[in-house]
C-alpha cells in the first residue's frame, strides 16, 4: 500500500466529482429536493382540505361552528354554496373535497339544548384526506357540541358536572403532533446516502472502465486495494457531507432537531455506509457501462424502500417480508436514524441493529473487493 | 534480476490459449535494448494478447518471458513499475486538466515529489501544449491528445515503452510529428515495442515481426522483408483499359498477387520476367499497356505473407 498512490487517486477523484455538474447534483441537490417533496408535498398528514359549507341554518351558532373547522389546520373553507346541490357540484368538480351541510333547524337546536345535527361529506377518492377529515372533523365536532352544551346548560341555570362519558385522552410521544415529516426526514437520509453511495461507487469505476482508463490503470504499479480505497474514501466524504446538510434543512426547515448526539449519529452511520459502498462496489464489477450501473441502483433501492419500513410499518406486512426485510441494512439503519434523531437514544439501544449492519457490510465488502481484485488482476 | 545490458524484452514459446482457441501460438523472439520494435498484424491476430503478457498482467499459458530482466510470470510488479503503456484509447481523464492528468499518472508512478514540477513542465513543452497547461483534456485535438497520452506514459522515465496501435485515429501530420518524438525517445536509450496494423507505421521500426493468426511469421528489418521475403518480382502495369486488363491478369495462375493500386495494377509474378507480361498482354489484345519493374513496399510484403499457406 503506497501513500502516494491512494493520495494521487483520492485527489483525482474530488476534482472529477467537483467538474461533474450530475455528480454534483446527486451530492447536493437531490437530499434537497427529496427532502423538500417529501417534507411537503408528500405530507401524509393531509391538511387545509378545501371546504364548501352549506349553512341552511344561517345563525350565529351554525356560522360559529363552520367557523371552528377553520380555524384548525385540516380544514380551509373555500365558498359558502347556496344549496346543497351546489355543494355537491363542488366536490364532484374537485373544488373541494368536503362539504359541510348544516340543516336548518340547527340553530334552534343548540339553542334549546337538543343534540343537533350536521352532515360532512366527504370525497372517499383519496383515503389519507379522507381519513383525515372524518377523525378531525368528529374530534372538532365532539369538542363544538361540549362547549355548546356546556353554554346551554349554564343558560338553563344547570349545573355542568353532570355530564357524564369517558373523557380519553391519548398522550403520543416523541412525535406529539403526529407529523409526518418527522418520520420522514430521519428516513430521508437513509435513502439519500443508499442511493449516493451505491451510484457514485459504481460510476467511479464504471466510468473508468467505460473510457479505457482502467486498462491504464492496470498496467500501471496501482493495486486493487489502493484504487478500491481512493474511491470509497472520498465517497464516504461526501456522503457524511450529504447526512450533516440533510440534517441542517432538517433542523432550519421542517424544525427537526437530532435528540440524540450528532457525533454518535454519524459514528453510527459508518457500518451503514460501508455496506452501501460495498454494493456499489459489486455493482461496478457486474455493470458494463453507466446506464447498467444505474439501472442496478435503482433496483437495489426499491427494496430498501417499500420493505424497510421506510413508508409502511413494517408491523403491518406479511411475515414473510418482514423476515425479508431483515437481509436489508435500510431496516436497520432506519431504527438507528429514527432512535438518535427522535427518541435521543444511542448505541446502549442501538447495538444491535449496529451489529447487523456491521456484519452486513464486512460480507458485502469482502464479497466485492475478492471479485473486484479478480477483474483488475 | 535485472542486468542492463539484459535484453529489453525476451520470450521464448510463448503461448495463450483461451478455452480451446489458441490466441499467441509459441511466439519467440527478442527485442534489444534501445531497438524500436514493431509488431504488425491485422486486428485479431494476438497482438493485444502478446503486449498484456509482456506487461505482466495475463499469465502466459506456455513458454518463458522476461521484460527489462524480469519474469512476466512473477516479477510482473518491478514490469509495472518500469514500463511505460499507452494505448490506442490515448486512456485521459477528460474532465481532468493537460496539468492534472501529468500530475496523477506522476503520483500513480511515485514520481518525486522534488522532481515532478520540473518533469511535468518538460513534458508538457515535450508534447507542445504551452498555454494549454489548464485546458481541460476534452478539449484538445487527436493529435494533442496523443501526445499528453504519451506524456503521461512515460512520465517515470521507463526504459522501456509499449505503445499499442499508438496512432489511430489520428491525421498524418500528427502521426509524423508522433513518430519523431518516438524516435527522439529511441536515440536516448528508450526500447520501444510498438504494435500496428499501419504498414507505413511499420516501417518507423528498426525491426518488424509479423504475427498472424497468433503466429509470429516473419521477423526482419523492413529492408530486408522487401528484400528477401517477396517471392517473385514486382510489377506495375498501366493500361487505357485497366479493368479488361485485371480480369486478363487474374485468370493467369503463375501471378500470386494481382491487385489494383491506383490507376495500376501490381503483379508479382514467381517466375518469368517484363517481356512475358508484355507478350501475354499483346496476345490478349490489349495494346499500348507499360510495364515496370518496381520496388516493393511493406504492404506488398505482408499481403503476400498473409496469403501464404
Amino acid at each position: 500500500m503506497s501513500l502516494a498512490r491512494l493520495w494521487a487517486i483520492m485527489r483525482k477523484e474530488l476534482i472529477q466529482v467537483r467538474r461533474d455538474r450530475i455528480t454534483l447534483a446527486l451530492v447536493v441537490g437531490v437530499p434537497v429536493m427529496e427532502l423538500l417533496m417529501f417534507g411537503y408535498a408528500l405530507n401524509a398528514v393531509t391538511d387545509h382540505i378545501a371546504t364548501v359549507v352549506f349553512d341552511e341554518s344561517s345563525t350565529a351558532s351554525s356560522r360559529a361552528f363552520a367557523q371552528s373547522f377553520h380555524n384548525t389546520d385540516y380544514f380551509t373553507i373555500v365558498r359558502w354554496t347556496p344549496s346543497r346541490e351546489d355543494a355537491m357540484r363542488a366536490i364532484d368538480a374537485g373544488e373541494a373535497k368536503v362539504a359541510l351541510i348544516i340543516p336548518a333547524n340547527f340553530g334552534d337546536q343548540v339553542l334549546g339544548g337538543r343534540p343537533a345535527t350536521a352532515q360532512l361529506i366527504v370525497d372517499g377518492s383519496d383515503p389519507s384526506v379522507a381519513q383525515t377529515a372524518m377523525f378531525s372533523g368528529g374530534l372538532i365536532s365532539q369538542v363544538q357540541s361540549g362547549a355548546v352544551t356546556v353554554e346551554a346548560l349554564n343558560r338553563l341555570g344547570q349545573s355542568s358536572n353532570s355530564r357524564g362519558g369517558i373523557d380519553l385522552r391519548p398522550v403520543v410521544l416523541y412525535n406529539p403532533r403526529m407529523l409526518s415529516v418527522k418520520f420522514m426526514v430521519p428516513a430521508l437520509i437513509g435513502l439519500v446516502l443508499q442511493m449516493q453511495g451505491v451510484l457514485l461507487t459504481a460510476l467511479a469505476v464504471v466510468r473508468e472502465r467505460e473510457r479505457g482508463t482502467l486498462e491504464q490503470l492496470i498496467v500501471s504499479p496501482v493495486k486493487s486495494g489502493e484504487l478500491m480505497l481512493g474511491k470509497i474514501l472520498p465517497n464516504i466524504v461526501l456522503c457524511l457531507f450529504s447526512t450533516v446538510m440533510t440534517l441542517v434543512i432538517a433542523r432550519v426547515l421542517f424544525n427537526v432537531p437530532v435528540v440524540g448526539s450528532t457525533v454518535e449519529l454519524l459514528l453510527l452511520t459508518l457500518p451503514f455506509l460501508f455496506g452501501t459502498l460495498g454494493i456499489g462496489l459489486a455493482i461496478s464489477v457486474v455493470a458494463r457501462n453507466q446506464a447498467q450501473a444505474l439501472q442496478m441502483t435503482m433496483f437495489t433501492l426499491l427494496p430498501s424502500i417499500l420493505l424497510s419500513g421506510f413508508l409502511y410499518a413494517r408491523e403491518g406486512m406479511p411475515l414473510i417480508f418482514q423476515w425479508i426485510s431483515l437481509a436489508i441494512p435500510m431496516t436497520y439503519y432506519l431504527q438507528i436514524l429514527r432512535g438518535v434523531i427522535l427518541k435521543g437514544v444511542g448505541i446502549e439501544v442501538l447495538w444491535p441493529q449496529t451489529l447487523a449492519l456491521t456484519v452486513f457490510a464486512v460480507v458485502v465488502m469482502g464479497v466485492s473487493v475478492t471479485r473486484f481484485r479478480k477483474t483488475i488482476e | 534480476m535485472t542486468t542492463d545490458d539484459a535484453p529489453a524484452i525476451e520470450v521464448h514459446g510463448l503461448t495463450k490459449r483461451f478455452g480451446d482457441r489458441i490466441a499467441v501460438n509459441d511466439v519467440t523472439f527478442d527485442v534489444k535494448r534501445g531497438e524500436v520494435f514493431a509488431f504488425l498484424g491485422p486486428n485479431g491476430s494476438g497482438k493485444s494478447t502478446t503486449i498484456r503478457m509482456l506487461c505482466g498482467i495475463l499469465a502466459p499459458t506456455e513458454g518463458t518471458g522476461r521484460v527489462l530482466g524480469y519474469d512476466i510470470r512473477t516479477e510482473q510488479e518491478y514490469i509495472k513499475q518500469n514500463i511505460g503503456y499507452m494505448s490506442q484509447r490515448f486512456s485521459l481523464y477528460e474532465d481532468l486538466s493537460v496539468r492534472e492528468n501529468l500530475e496523477f499518472y506522476a503520483g500513480i508512478y511515485a514520481v518525486p515529489r522534488a522532481s515532478l514540477a520540473a518533469r511535468v513542465t518538460e513534458l508538457i513543452a515535450m508534447a507542445g501544449l504551452q498555454g494549454r497547461e489548464d485546458q481541460l483534456t476534452a478539449h484538445l485535438s487527436g493529435g494533442w491528445k496523443q501526445r499528453l497520452a504519451l506524456g503521461c506514459a512515460i512520465v517515470h522515465r521507463p526504459p522501456l515503452l509499449f505503445l499499442d496501435e499508438p496512432t489511430a485515429g489520428v491525421d498524418p501530420v500528427s502521426r509524423r510529428e508522433f513518430w519523431t518524438m518516438i524516435h527522439e525517445l529511441a536515440a536516448n536509450g528508450v526500447t520501444v515495442f510498438a504494435t500496428t496494423h499501419y504498414l507505413d507505421e511499420a516501417e518507423h521500426a528498426a525491426r518488424v515481426a509479423m504475427i498472424h493468426g497468433g503466429v509470429l511469421t516473419a521477423l526482419a528489418t523492413p529492408a530486408d522483408f522487401k528484400a528477401h521475403y517477396l517471392h517473385g518480382k514486382l510489377f506495375a502495369i498501366r493500361s487505357a483499359d485497366t479493368l479488361r486488363t485485371l480480369a486478363m491478369l487474374q485468370q493467369r495462375t503463375d501471378l500470386s498477387d494481382v491487385s489494383l493500386y491506383g490507376d495500376a495494377i501490381h503483379v508479382l509474378m514467381q517466375t518469368g520476367d517484363r517481356e512475358d507480361l508484355e507478350s501475354a498482354l499483346r496476345a490478349a489484345g490489349i495494346t499500348g499497356a507499360t510495364v515496370e519493374v518496381i520496388a516493393p513496399s511493406l504492404e506488398d510484403v505482408f499481403i503476400s505473407l498473409m496469403k501464404r499457406p
